[in-house]
């Protein structure tokens, strides 16, 4: 069942004179995450919404398993769910209420209901809170809530738009969990996110886009190799502060260096170019250098030289 | 993991989504719950209880000739004059925000982006405001006859039945009304004022300033329709239309003019309102964006 698509057609919103999309071309097949990346005011959100029904297109369509959205949505995300944008639940509703309101829509048997409803909130660590009333919940819990509630119902197409939000880190990293926990089985994940760290570790592919139009879709590896270029920048750090001279005289001079900064007393900033067989190169020489070196790593993951160079570009 | 089992979160199957009219009641169901638990409707059965205590009271000291005449006047002053208030008060606590609150505190986000028709929505929870407010009907009826066997014994006039049935209509029409007002705006006030506004104030200015001043029929207003609630609880239907000329000396008259919709004016009406704000509001609500 790894047919699951996802596909926008010359996808245009308009807010007034203001285009959010233009032309948006996507087609993503198959069972993978895919991550959305963009500044704020991109379109992601947009696009996901027209994808779930909150909002139209202006033009274009918006498929899901080939089936148009708009004018045919009961049909078009029968297998999907979708979290966008921090919904609220009716306050005076228990997590149990709203996970089977959830459930009674979507059609699941009786027998798997009370099992699947726990389960998803298992998943989400709110087993305590489980006949408690969403209304007294803090926002982190209630955004707990609703990835459980995108877990009801065996989906094969997930929208989430920056899932982790408002949560805290321990929340972040289990719904990273859960989101590649929900990879291993047939499912096409279609994820936002600014946390380029987050789609690295759980997207195997990633599209970016900027006022409104797609810039970049592809594998992880294929999008970053061919945006991100040999040019690195790695910070050192040093055991106690590294006299400017021989920054000047030592550092500067090694093979493959560009400049050099200086981040602060112990730490200094490289940039290199010749990429991963150049920076151990350096690595190997600041050792010799014999200047303390405590510390090595790139600055930035490939992923964020990509966005950086793509998003200014596009500016 | 517990391989015998199918049903974890981590599993795909193709499910069945329901058809829209199972979908439509459970909108109806959890919108239901809602009122529960919200005391929305709590508040409201207390208010139809004490304007039922009310009249009780007041029946049961001061005995007023108006009621006890007959057992047709009793239910004509008891029903027929507050029937059409407390359909209104349900319109107001139960349809007013029932859409825009969906928008304003972005619950709507929760429903709308599951697999369910827009239209499923705003039926279900139509029949739910329905439902609630019939429930209120009910026991407001249920008091009025308690009061009448007491006076009047097993004695109910058929009137009192036409009535019932009238006013049923009347709170569809009301309630769609409202609906529509609170599927046009965003904010829950906005939509609760302007629903207030138009069935207790513009109607009834037209209802009552139109035939006075001008002589002319409002049979565009839903107040004015539901004025055969009433009517159909007079002895005789009263006449359509009615003249009067008041002398106020020098030869000058006040004329005034004042009118009772026929019985199938005054159903066509409300059943106009119903079917043509439940299309328009329909229609808006599929048109909106949650933005
Ligand atoms: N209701 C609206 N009226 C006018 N403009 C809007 C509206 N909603 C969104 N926009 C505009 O559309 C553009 C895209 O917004 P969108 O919410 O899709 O961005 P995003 O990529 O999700 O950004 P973020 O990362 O901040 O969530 C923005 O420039 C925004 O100003
Ligand atoms: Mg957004």
């Amino acid at each position: 069942m790894s047919d699951s698509s996802i596909e926008a057609i010359n996808l245009t919103k308009n807010y007034g004179k203001f285009t959010a999309l233009d032309n948006l071309n996507l087609k993503l097949e198959g069972s993978k995450c895919v991550g959305f990346l963009g500044p704020n005011g991109a379109g992601k959100t947009t696009t996901l919404k027209i994808f779930t029904d909150l909002i139209k297109p202006s033009s274009g369509s918006a498929l899901i398993n080939g089936l148009e959205v708009h004018g045919n949505k009961k049909k078009a995300l029968e297998n999907c769910s979708a979290l966008v944008e921090t919904p609220e639940i009716y306050p005076y509703m228990s997590t149990r209420e709203a996970l089977n309101l959830v459930a009674d829509l979507k059609g699941l048997p009786r027998s798997d209901r009370k099992r699947m409803i726990e389960e998803a909130v298992s998943e989400v660590k709110m087993d305590e809170w489980i006949d408690a009333k969403v209304g007294k919940f803090s926002k982190g819990m209630k955004q707990r809530i609703n990835i459980a509630s995108t877990l009801i119902g065996y989906p094969s197409v997930i929208f989430l738009d920056e899932p982790t939000t408002g949560l805290d880190p321990r929340g972040m990293a289990e719904v990273r969990e859960i989101i590649k926990s929900l990879k291993k089985k047939d499912r096409l994940i279609f994820m936002s996110s600014h946390l380029l760290n987050e789609v690295s570790d759980v997207c195997d592919e990633v599209a970016l886009i900027d006022h409104g139009k797609l810039l970049a879709y592809g594998t992880l590896e294929d999008v970053t190799a061919r945006f991100s270029g040999d040019e690195g920048i790695a910070d050192a750090t040093f055991s106690g502060p590294l006299e400017q001279s021989s920054i000047d005289k030592d550092v500067s001079r090694l093979t493959n260096v560009i400049s050099v900064e200086r981040v602060n007393g112990n730490t200094i900033r490289l940039r290199f170019k010749g990429g991963q067989r150049a920076q151990e190169g350096i690595l190997a020489d600041l050792v010799s250098l014999k200047l303390g070196l405590v510390e090595f790593k790139k600055a930035f993951s490939k992923l964020e030289d990509t966005y950086m160079s793509l998003i200014q570009e596009g500016n | 993991m517990d391989q015998d089992f199918s049903v974890g979160v981590e599993e795909t199957r193709t499910l069945k989504v329901p058809d829209s009219f199972t979908q439509i009641g459970t909108i109806t169901k959890y919108e239901i719950m809602n009122y529960f638990r919200a005391r929305r409707f709590f508040v409201l059965l207390a208010l139809g209880i004490i304007i039922s205590v009310l009249l009780t009271f007041l029946v049961g000291y001061y005995r007023p000739y108006s009621f006890l005449q007959s057992s047709l006047t009793f239910y004509t002053q008891w029903w027929g004059g507050s029937i059409t208030f407390v359909i209104i008060l349900s319109a107001i606590f139960f349809g007013g925000d029932s859409i825009s609150s969906e928008f304003q505190n972005k619950t709507g986000y929760y429903l709308v982006s599951r697999p369910v028709r827009r239209s499923s929505i705003y039926i279900g929870k139509w029949i739910a405001s329905f439902i609630a407010s019939l429930v209120i009907l009910f026991v407001f009826l249920g008091i009025a006859i308690g009061n009448g066997l007491y006076y009047f014994g097993a004695d109910v006039p058929y009137q009192l039945w036409q009535s019932v049935l009238l006013s049923i209509l009347y709170m569809a029409s009301v309630l769609s009304f409202a609906f529509l007002w609170s599927s046009l705006f965003k904010t829950s006030v906005i939509s609760v004022l302007i629903t207030i506004i138009t069935l207790l104030v513009v109607f009834p200015l037209f209802d009552s300033l139109l035939p006075a001043l001008v002589g002319v029929e409002p049979w565009f207003s839903l107040t004015y329709g539901a004025e055969v609630i009433t009517a159909v609880m007079a002895l005789t239907y009263p006449v359509h239309e009615i003249h009067s000329s008041t002398p106020i000396g020098n030869g000058h008259f006040i004329n005034l003019t004042s009118f009772t919709p026929y019985l199938w004016e005054g159903i066509v009406i409300m059943f106009l309102y119903f079917l043509v704000s439940a299309i328009l509001g329909l229609f808006v609500f599929e048109k909106r964006e949650f933005i």
